[in-house]
């Protein structure tokens, strides 16, 4: 590769080759990309107190979109009304909208919702089955009967998941190290094949190395995945995320293509906090 | 573990090798459109020098990105680090072959001063050691660094020849002022071409293993 760009040119006519990388780094901006979902004047209420205030955000399609903030600032709140996970607890309450390839996501059937937007959390937390099993129980609950082995490899394949698994896949999912169980974790949400996964904080109980390899999974998986992180860790959203959103008591402070926030954010609020000056 | 910045760190590596090939046929020119009284030749040197600025930009735009994304260490970090000074050098060497097509430009309609014996010998040096410390940046080659930063005093005796040589046809003649004092310009442009690439072997021996080698000071480490 280097030796494209490296041309020993005679001294009579000096010629050099064409340059193999266009010319300027290559910058993005959520305009030119389609929009996977949509939150417009978002409000959101635990009983009487209010979380979210007047969210607006939009994540692109077949991208990493980041959610930073402090504890409390409401990013993992937010990632749950995707794909209305709040709905698990009682009292809360939201309005505005929230949308997925342009329908509103509270007029649809939730579970088929969830299906289609697929979550990971924080704690690995596979079924108590067999590894085969924990990825294969989605597709059977879905109707899924043909070729479920073949469904269940791509789905460890696509996690990254597979080399490791595949002579053991009548194993308990237990008796995988953690890092394996996220990843067995992220092949059972695959397995439904959705459109946008969400993950809240997958690599704080992990160690270093599992957390790369997560990393470096997500990147690949963003090719046919929309993808929303909500992270504690503002150096991973800078490495893994195409967008990053920062926020702060329960309001959207800035949202930037990931390059732009980290390097010259808008808001001293979001400087502040990404220099570790927070607090 | 492939790292998916990996990509990142090799398409800076490419477009800093490409500037550097752009600011050694710069050189090559600007010597030549001296040395052969090319008009022409001086020209496209001044019409290329917008490309080399421009990839300063861009490679110190990528530089920024790389630091803040992705927490480098190490190698990564000297390598990212060694290509923001490297980059610096090349864009001045481009400056100074705008430099010496400038001179050419003016004196391209008068006589020779004398025949060019020592000026193509340089320029010969400089542009050597242009492309040997480019050669040691894709190679990784601490030893072809090293030698390149002997070969420096060369250029410096070579540049005092010159001015001697030239000083005396100065006092000799008054005619040959203006065109012997372009030349002695033009031999300082190629000595400053020298210290740059001088400056692009040091940065390369950080880059490889760690060590400061600039001052001629012991390793620091």
């Amino acid at each position: 590769m280097a030796a494209s760009a490296r041309h020993a040119f005679d001294k009579e006519s000096p010629m050099i080759s064409v340059p193999s990388v266009p010319a300027g780094a290559p910058k993005e901006t959520a305009q030119d990309l389609p929009m996977r979902m949509k939150v417009s004047n978002l409000d959101f209420y635990y009983g009487k107190t209010q979380a979210l205030f007047k969210v607006n955000v939009n994540i692109a399609t077949n991208r990493v979109t980041a959610l930073i903030g402090p504890s409390g600032c409401g990013k993992s709140t937010l990632l749950r009304t995707f794909n209305r996970m709040h709905e698990t607890l009682s009292h809360t309450r939201l309005t505005g909208t929230i949308q997925l390839d342009g329908e509103d996501i509270l007029r649809q059937d939730v579970t088929r919702l969830r299906r289609r937007i697929g979550m990971v959390f924080q704690r690995p937390n596979p079924f108590p089955k067999s590894i085969y099993d924990n990825v294969a129980y989605g597709l059977r609950v879905n109707g899924h009967k043909k070729a479920l082995h073949d469904a269940v490899e791509h789905s460890l394949r696509r996690a990254a998941l597979w080399e490791e698994v595949k002579d053991r896949l009548n194993k308990s999912a237990y008796g995988l190290s953690g890092g394996q169980q996220q990843r067995l974790c992220i092949a059972r949400a695959l397995a439904v094949d959705p459109e946008v996964l969400l993950l809240d904080e997958p690599c704080s109980a992990l160690d270093p190395i599992s957390t790369a390899k997560i990393e470096e999974l997500l990147i690949q998986l963003k090719e046919n995945c929309t993808i929303v992180i909500v992270t504690h860790n503002m150096q991973q959203a800078a490495r893994v995320s195409d967008f990053t959103a920062f926020m702060l008591t329960g309001e959207l402070v800035e949202f930037s293509p990931t390059p732009h926030l980290f390097t010259t954010p808008t808001d001293p609020r979001t400087e502040a906090y990404i220099t570790g000056r927070f607090g | 573990m492939e790292r998916h910045f990996e990509k990142d760190l090799e398409e800076l590596k490419e477009r800093l090798l490409w500037m550097g090939s752009l600011a050694e046929r710069s050189v090559h020119q600007a010597i030549h459109s001296v040395l052969d009284a090319d008009e022409k030749l001086a020209h496209s040197v001044l019409d290329e020098e917008p490309a080399i600025n421009e990839l300063q930009l861009e490679i110190d735009d990528r530089v920024v990105q790389l630091l803040a994304l992705y927490q480098l260490m190490a190698a990564d970090l000297r390598f990212v680090l060694a290509v923001a000074r490297i980059n610096n050098d090349l864009e001045r060497i481009g400056d100074q072959a705008v430099n010496i097509a400038q001179s050419a430009q003016r004196i391209v309609r008068h006589p020779r001063v004398k025949p060019y014996v020592d000026l193509p010998r340089m320029s010969e040096l400089a542009e050597e050691m242009m492309r040997d410390s480019l050669n040691a940046l894709v190679r990784k080659d601490v030893d072809l660094a090293k030698e390149v930063l002997k070969r420096d005093d060369e250029v410096d005796q070579l540049r005092d020849q010159i001015f001697r040589e030239l000083l005396s046809y100065m006092m000799g003649d008054s005619a040959v002022v203006f065109p012997a004092f372009e030349l002695i310009l033009v031999a300082k442009n190629l000595e400053r071409i020298g210290d740059h690439a001088t400056n692009i072997a040091e940065d390369v021996i950080y880059m490889v293993v760690g060590s400061d080698v600039r001052h001629s000071a012991p390793d620091r480490r």
